[in-house]
């Protein structure tokens, strides 16, 4: 990843950009945070780019704290360019260099947005993302390898993981339990079918 | 244990983190399951997938735990599930770097690389790469040939991208792999030619050759994946910029014809390539500017964010290209993502006219606490260009930049503000009191240390000489009160300044200093005793010399000569004559140049190249007992460019003698040059003594060879001599391969330029902050001077910009930038003569039909004063 090294410092303050070295390293990070700003995954490709834990927690935080209010879609946060995606509890987020170019990472938010959407059968949120966390694991590790765009085509990455996300991952989840939650499914389904039928009549 | 976290779960409804308390030792507790016949793919991959989400937080894992973990992992290669064994390729690269022996798994994954699951080979082939040394590649290079070229197309990315990552490691197998790349390049599917157009341009990009061939190949062919056209784009241009030749060339053409690309990334790369062209004409940048015009109005935010950034980038060099564009940027600057909207502004203010800039600077108060600090040091950047193109907008500037100042900020960014606010003083001495009013309000509460000693700094150089000096005084001994160490040193010297200019303050801060003498930190203490003493002889020479001027000589050099000292103690004093001066007593220019560059230098004092030469120097047994250098000359070309032989010569001054250093580079690759150097012949009374001979110069490496000359003493009139270069040498043919030379060689001579030494290289620039102290200091004991015409100048600019260079001393108090429309200017001139004399120089223009020049030269010496006055004439 050195063909890249952007010199930080010089980033940090300006945006102005010199001609970009020809390269197939475009991604710098690629992570996913809660809505606390935690890290679920994170994945660093340039090794210059915040050598240790505590510099790259910093940083996340900052993105976070930057754009969790709005849903803006790009930014420039410390010489760097995100793009970014939220659904319902959790943020996308995909880093490049100042001078790489905007689309080329938006294409890989994309892929690694619907791909898991794809998988995670249109219920991309915190909970069933963590229930599939293996699955999330091969999808980035399909898309980009080492910050190279392995894949972009979500349809060909989920062909490629093979995964099959399960309704209820845990085996050893208790019968019981499993009982209770239907149960307090269908009396969901009851209680909202009857207001339903309440304002009808009230109609 | 999962159980456990069910119930957890269960408590805090379906948001939790079910991986929240994952203990790293339980986690490899239960890794124990691994080893149990049958295996439980199930569970296992659920261990799995804990181990790599700790991994991913930053857990620390030890060499001997994460050894047994891999290990057990190793047996999980027994299960056929799908997904365990893609999880077991993850482990492998996560526990690269962390576990030992992991070319235990060499053969497993080998064989799943060629086995008949084609879901595996890929992935597969990642893995064995990420733990495949240099030593092993060998054995697997077979295996990676077939996979760059095999027909399934998630194997032959993985292999082309592999061998990317490898390149670095092992540049010469991988290099061997180049015709099966140039096979994949031709493939159907756009990530395999992607891929493999970017491992053949890592592969050849030192072969200029090569690449234009590929490059001329795959764009005549046309290509199928937007990204290998993104990645053709940056290749033609950064051809185009090496060879630097005329935008007429193919390569240009290739790229415009991108603009018409079906794909927006591609047409956007394209557009973006052309802006970053150094010297593109108007008409070039106009298709790209359209487009980019197109995506202002997308509704995708990376797009219209990508697109205004360009467009911002344009108008710093062509505003008059964006204007077209003008009404697009208006409808963007009230775009919910704030950083497109300031972007759009800051264009707008490079490229709207002067009515328009109260209106936007109102739109960006709007929201400019809601942008990131990035982004605001892009406005001020922008307001500071403004103020140079609009200096009658000052006003509404300094409102703005104050207000900015108050929000809360990084570093940087009060950085720029305060960097700004400065050169705005700098350019519009009507602006300077509000702007230091602001200054100094924002130093009552500046955390950075670094900013308000350099507003100190400012306040003591410039507040003494506004009309109301008293009303700063509050300010800066508030400082003395409350701050670090630092600051307060500071605050110390800014008083002292105050006192020293005025005299009627005089009484009041010898009082304030006498309050500092109590500080509890020595520098402050030191400061002010010092000033103290000082300013009580009430001495103009005294203070001028102490207080207004500080000491010119550079830090390391000083540094050097006070250790040589106390290493060989003598009867003498200490001379500060004999210390180097400072090269770069720019520092003052450079805010005026770039207000936002000069934050960028790094902190560190780091040793000038004059101290660099000094040492190199020094090591030559020759040029012993010279003494201190006082100053070397920027390079003089003594060749063509593109000739045989290329030299240049560096003029190094001392107090009595000149050396010159000859940097001779050979660029025959069949000659081996011995024994090089170059023999001079001067025009005047100067005395060659010694050369030192460059011993050998084999191809293309830089070789020096020396001449020491002694300067006329007879004379000290005579400064300037030119000097005819004859470089000799022995030339041994050689076999351009294998650098071998033939035993023997023939002499030869190849004549270059003729070298010029003039009353410049006799002079050091030192800057004087307070010219008017330092004139009268020197007083009029050796006062000359003398009017000349100068007939041929047309301009004053161009008046001030010739002396400057004939004479090579500093301009002092801004004096160099003449202001406009005017018809008289004064140009004060500061400088060392060779031998630790100060002059200084004030020279009156008047423009009439040529420019009469009224010449004044004051110095310590008065030889010094001849000779100043005799070269100008």
């Amino acid at each position: 990843m050195t063909a890249q090294s952007c010199p930080r410092q010089h980033c940090a303050t300006t945006m102005d950009s010199t001609a970009l070295e020809p390269s197939l390293y475009t991604v710098k990070a690629v992570f996913i945070l809660d809505n606390d700003g935690n890290r679920l995954l994170s994945k660093y490709y340039d090794v210059e780019l915040y050598p240790s834990m505590k510099e790259q927690k910093n940083f996340e935080m900052n993105v976070f704290n930057k754009t969790h209010k709005a849903d803006n879609e790009i930014s420039f946060i410390e010489g760097m360019t995100i793009v970014y995606k939220s659904s319902i509890d959790l943020f996308f987020y995909v880093v490049g260099s100042a001078q790489e170019n905007e689309l080329m990472l938006m294409a890989v938010l994309n892929c690694l947005f619907e791909s898991l959407n794809q998988m995670l059968r249109k219920n991309v949120e915190k909970r069933t993302l963590l229930d599939n966390m293996d699955g999330v694991f091969l999808v980035v590790d399909e898309i980009i390898d080492g910050g190279v765009i392995l894949e972009s085509d979500p349809q060909q990455v989920i062909e490629k993981v093979n995964y099959r996300a399960d309704e209820n991952p845990l085996s050893e989840q208790s019968v019981a339990q499993h009982i209770t939650e239907k149960l307090a499914l269908t009396s969901n389904v009851l209680q909202s079918a009857k207001e339903q039928i309440k304002w009808s009549i009230l109609k | 244990m999962i159980k456990k976290f069910d119930k957890k779960d269960e408590e805090s409804g379906s948001g939790s983190n079910p991986f929240q308390h994952l203990e790293k030792s339980a986690v490899l507790q239960e890794a124990r399951i691994f080893n149990e016949t049958p295996i439980n793919p199930r569970r296992c991959l659920h261990i799995l997938t804990k181990i790599i989400y700790l991994l991913n937080q930053g857990e620390h894992f030890g060499t001997t735990e994460a050894t047994e973990a891999f290990f057990a992992m190793t047996r999980l290669f027994q299960s056929n599930d799908q997904t365990l064994r893609r999880m077991c390729y993850l482990t492998i690269k996560e526990m690269a770097n962390i576990s030992e022996d992991v070319i235990i798994v060499t053969s497993s994954l080998t064989k799943d690389m060629t086995g008949k699951e084609d879901v595996y080979r890929g992935p597969a082939i990642r893995a064995l790469c990420r733990i495949t040394d240099t030593t092993m590649l060998q054995a697997i290079e077979r295996y990676m040939k077939q996979a760059i070229v095999d027909k399934v197309p998630s194997v032959s990315s993985s292999a082309l991208v592999s061998s990317l990552h490898m390149v670095k490691m092992s540049f010469d197998v991988v290099k061997r792999w180049v015709n099966e790349a140039q096979e994949a390049a031709s493939s159907d599917n756009i990530m395999v030619q992607y891929h493999a157009l970017g491992l053949l341009y890592h592969l050849r990009k030192n072969d200029r050759l090569a690449v234009t061939k590929m490059l001329n190949k795959f764009t005549k062919s046309g290509l199928k994946s937007p990204f290998a056209y993104c990645m053709m784009i940056r290749i033609a241009s950064k051809l185009l910029e090496e060879t630097d030749g005329g935008h007429d060339s193919p390569l240009f053409d290739f790229i415009e014809s991108c603009l018409r690309n079906k794909h927006e990334m591609v047409v956007y790369e394209a557009a973006s390539a052309i802006v970053h062209m150094p010297n593109c004409t108007a008409r070039e940048l106009a298709p790209a500017v359209s487009v980019l015009q197109l995506f202002c109005s997308s509704p995708k935010a990376a797009l219209r964010y990508a697109a205004v950034r360009t467009l911002n980038k344009v108008a710093m060099k062509h505003p008059s290209a964006v204007t077209a564009c003008n009404l697009d940027l208006e409808n963007l600057i009230t775009d919910s993502n704030r950083s497109i909207a300031t972007l759009a502004i800051t264009t707008l203010l490079k490229t709207g006219s002067e009515s328009s800039v109260d209106r936007l600077m109102k739109q960006i108060s709007s929201f400019v606490s809601e942008i990131s600090d990035e982004f605001k040091v892009v406005v001020v950047q922008a307001i500071s260009a403004l103020c140079q193109k609009y200096p009658r907008k000052h006003s509404v500037m300094m409102n703005f930049l104050s207000n900015m100042l108050r929000d809360d900020g990084g570093f940087d960014y009060k950085r720029a503000i305060v960097d700004c606010i400065i050169s705005i003083i700098e350019e519009n001495p009507e602006s300077k009191e509000t702007g230091l009013a602001h200054l100094c309000e924002f130093i009552e509460d500046c955390e950075h240390t670094v900013l308000a000693t350099k507003i100190l700094h400012l306040l003591g150089k410039e507040g003494p000489r506004t009309p109301t000096p008293s009303k700063y005084i509050r300010f800066i001994f508030n400082r003395v009160v409350l701050e670090s160490e630092a600051v307060r040193a500071a605050a110390v010297s800014a008083l002292a300044k105050f006192g020293a200019q005025n005299d009627d303050l005089l009484p009041s801060v010898l009082v304030l200093m006498q309050r500092c003498m109590m500080d509890s930190d020595d520098e402050v203490r030191d400061r002010a005793t010092f000033y103290m003493n000082v300013l009580q002889q009430k001495q103009k020479a005294l203070n001028a010399a102490y207080i207004f001027n500080g000491l010119s000589v550079s830090v390391p050099g000083l540094e050097k000569s006070l250790h040589q000292y106390t290493l060989e103690p003598s009867e003498k004093p200490f001379d500060m004559k004999t210390v180097p001066l400072a090269t770069a007593p720019i520092t003052e220019q450079k805010t005026e140049i770039a207000p936002v560059a000069t934050s960028k230098l790094p902190e560190k004092l780091a040793p000038s190249r004059q101290d660099i030469y000094q040492d190199q120097l020094a090591a030559i047994p020759e040029f012993k007992g010279l003494g201190p250098l006082f100053k070397s000359s920027e390079p003089v070309q003594l060749t063509e460019a593109e000739t045989e032989y290329v030299v240049r010569c560096i003029k190094h001054t001392f107090a009595n003698h000149m050396i010159f250093q000859f940097d001779c580079t050979n660029t025959l690759n069949d000659q081996l040059l011995q024994r090089v150097m170059v023999q001079m012949e001067p025009s005047e009374a100067y005395e060659v003594l010694h050369y030192v001979p460059a011993p050998n110069l084999p191809y293309s490496q830089p070789g020096s060879c020396y001449s020491l000359v002694r300067l006329p003493e007879d004379d000290p009139t005579a400064v300037s001599c030119t000097f005819s270069c004859t470089m000799k040498y022995l030339v041994r043919d050689c076999d351009p391969n294998t650098g071998e030379p033939d035993d023997d060689g023939y002499d030869d001579e190849y004549v270059l330029e003729d070298l010029e030494v003039t009353v410049a290289d006799h002079i050091q620039k030192v800057l004087k902050p307070n010219f008017g102290a330092a004139w009268e200091e020197i007083g009029d004991e050796f006062e000359k001077e003398e009017t000349f015409a100068l007939a041929t100048v047309r301009t004053l600019d161009e008046a001030v910009n010739n002396i400057i260079s004939f004479l090579g001393m500093q301009p002092c108090e801004r004096s160099d930038k003449v202001p406009e429309n005017k018809n008289s200017h004064v140009l004060v001139l500061a400088g060392v003569f060779r031998g630790g004399h100060d002059v200084l120089v004030r020279a009156r223009l008047a423009l009439a039909d040529g420019v009469t020049m009224q010449v004044t030269v004051r110095s310590t010496d008065e030889s010094v004063v001849d000779v100043i006055l005799a070269s100008v004439g």
